[in-house]
């Protein structure tokens, strides 16, 4: 892959085909901690830095023991078992050597394990065979793109929490209501990387 | 073991409505919106899921006092991950169609909160019994609520359900309904409307 397919690559797969507005994935913790903006953006972060680690060690894995001896079968497995390994040491060690990243964290980082983006990510970079490179920019960009969909959405949410709004939609219904608006806002990239 | 059967009855209904997965737990978004754009496919999907949550739910009921507390999520997700293959295989082998158009979705069944929560949250305190009646109820309930999203998608977006035209050749379908968006939209909508109708019950 040439430099300039690989920025459009991450174009891509950070707007046009945007993991949360148009694969729908990662909606759990995208509702769930999407209150306040500060949160939001540590969950972000959070699946930017697991999402790139994991994706590269399941590739790893992938090409050098699974494919040579004909276990792809057993990739589903696998996966979420170095996944969440790797999210138990990853919370180890940030809360030895970087403590005040663990703690703007918290309880995110154990959550990240039931993220279904990164399972989707391992999965996805392995079925479709990408190169190392590709596969370290397509990861970076995915959790990019998260990131940005939930910051967004926060922000939004903030302001909602003063709007006057139907008593039935109060809450969890007028975010879903707002997701699809910005979603529709997303869809103005389409096209983008074709032209 | 000693349950009754009006416990059991109550466990029944509690995965359909008051505690449905969907609308009433808010677990198991992503595959609700994701693949709700046709009513086959969130069929198939509802299938697959409650199949894997029934089996879960009694191995994991089964063998309850085997696995040490510690590492109980562990050993869930491995139970949970084993039973996701045999579907995701079987479902390759012999709903090739079916299995194309809900893809990594499948694989990702592992990771839907929905089989986590009640592993977690019922068959590790409970009896296999109870526990399989709630897999069931739970599937059940996240099936219809698949369906009744696909139900307005498919009928809306696309003029058909099941893939039979519905509302004669002249329909223009809106086909935001299909696209993302139309997703979100829909969730909104049938949540107030359960809150709605649940409001509603309560002031009785």
């Amino acid at each position: 892959m040439t430099i300039t397919e690989l920025i459009l690559m991450s174009v891509n797969t950070m707007l046009v085909s945007n993991i949360v507005f148009a694969r729908f994935l990662g909606i759990c913790p995208y509702l769930g901690v999407s209150r306040k903006v500060e949160t939001a953006s540590g969950m972000g972060m959070a699946v930017v830095f697991v999402m790139t680690l994991s994706a590269a060690i399941s590739w790893v894995i992938q090409e050098t023991i699974l494919r040579p001896m004909k276990l792809e079968f057993l990739q589903t497995i696998i996966f979420i078992l170095v996944i969440a390994a790797l999210v138990q040491f990853v919370e180890f060690f940030m809360k030895k050597s970087m403590p005040s990243l663990y703690r703007a964290l918290g309880i995110y980082l154990p959550l990240i394990t039931t993220n279904c983006t990164i399972l989707y990510v391992a999965l996805y970079v392995v079925q479709f065979k990408f190169t190392f490179v590709s596969m370290l920019i397509y990861s970076i960009a995915t959790g990019a793109g998260y990131l940005l969909a939930i910051v967004i959405f926060a922000s939004i949410r903030e302001r909602i929490e003063t709007a006057d709004i139907p008593e039935a939609f109060k809450g969890l219904p007028i975010a879903l209501v707002t997701a699809a608006l910005i979603g529709m806002a997303f869809m103005g990239f389409a096209g983008l990387v074709k032209g | 073991m000693a349950e009754s059967k009006e416990s059991l009855k109550e466990v029944l209904i509690a995965g359909l409505w008051s505690s449905n997965p969907v609308f009433g737990l808010l677990l198991g978004t992503c595959p609700t919106l994701a693949v709700s754009s046709s009513m086959m496919d969130g069929f198939g999907m509802g299938v697959a899921a409650t199949f894997v949550l029934i089996m879960s739910n009694v191995f994991i009921s089964i063998l309850r006092k085997i696995i040490p507390d510690k590492m109980r999520i562990p050993c869930f997700i491995v139970v949970i991950a084993s039973f996701v293959t045999i579907v995701d295989l079987c479902m390759k082998a012999y709903t090739p169609a079916l299995s194309k158009s809900l893809g990594l979705f499948i694989p990702l069944i592992v990771v839907n909160c929905i089989i986590l929560g009640r592993a977690e949250g019922y068959a590790y305190k409970k009896g296999i019994l109870p526990s399989l009646v709630d897999g069931f109820s739970m599937g059940i309930g996240f099936t219809l609520a698949l369906m009744a999203m696909a139900f307005f998608r498919e009928s809306l977006g696309n003029g058909t359900l099941f893939n039979v035209p519905i509302f004669g050749s002249k329909y223009v379908p809106m086909l935001g309904m299909i696209l993302p968006p139309g997703a979100f939209l829909t969730m909104g909508g049938l949540m107030a409307l359960t809150v709605f109708i649940n409001k509603k019950m309560a002031r009785k």
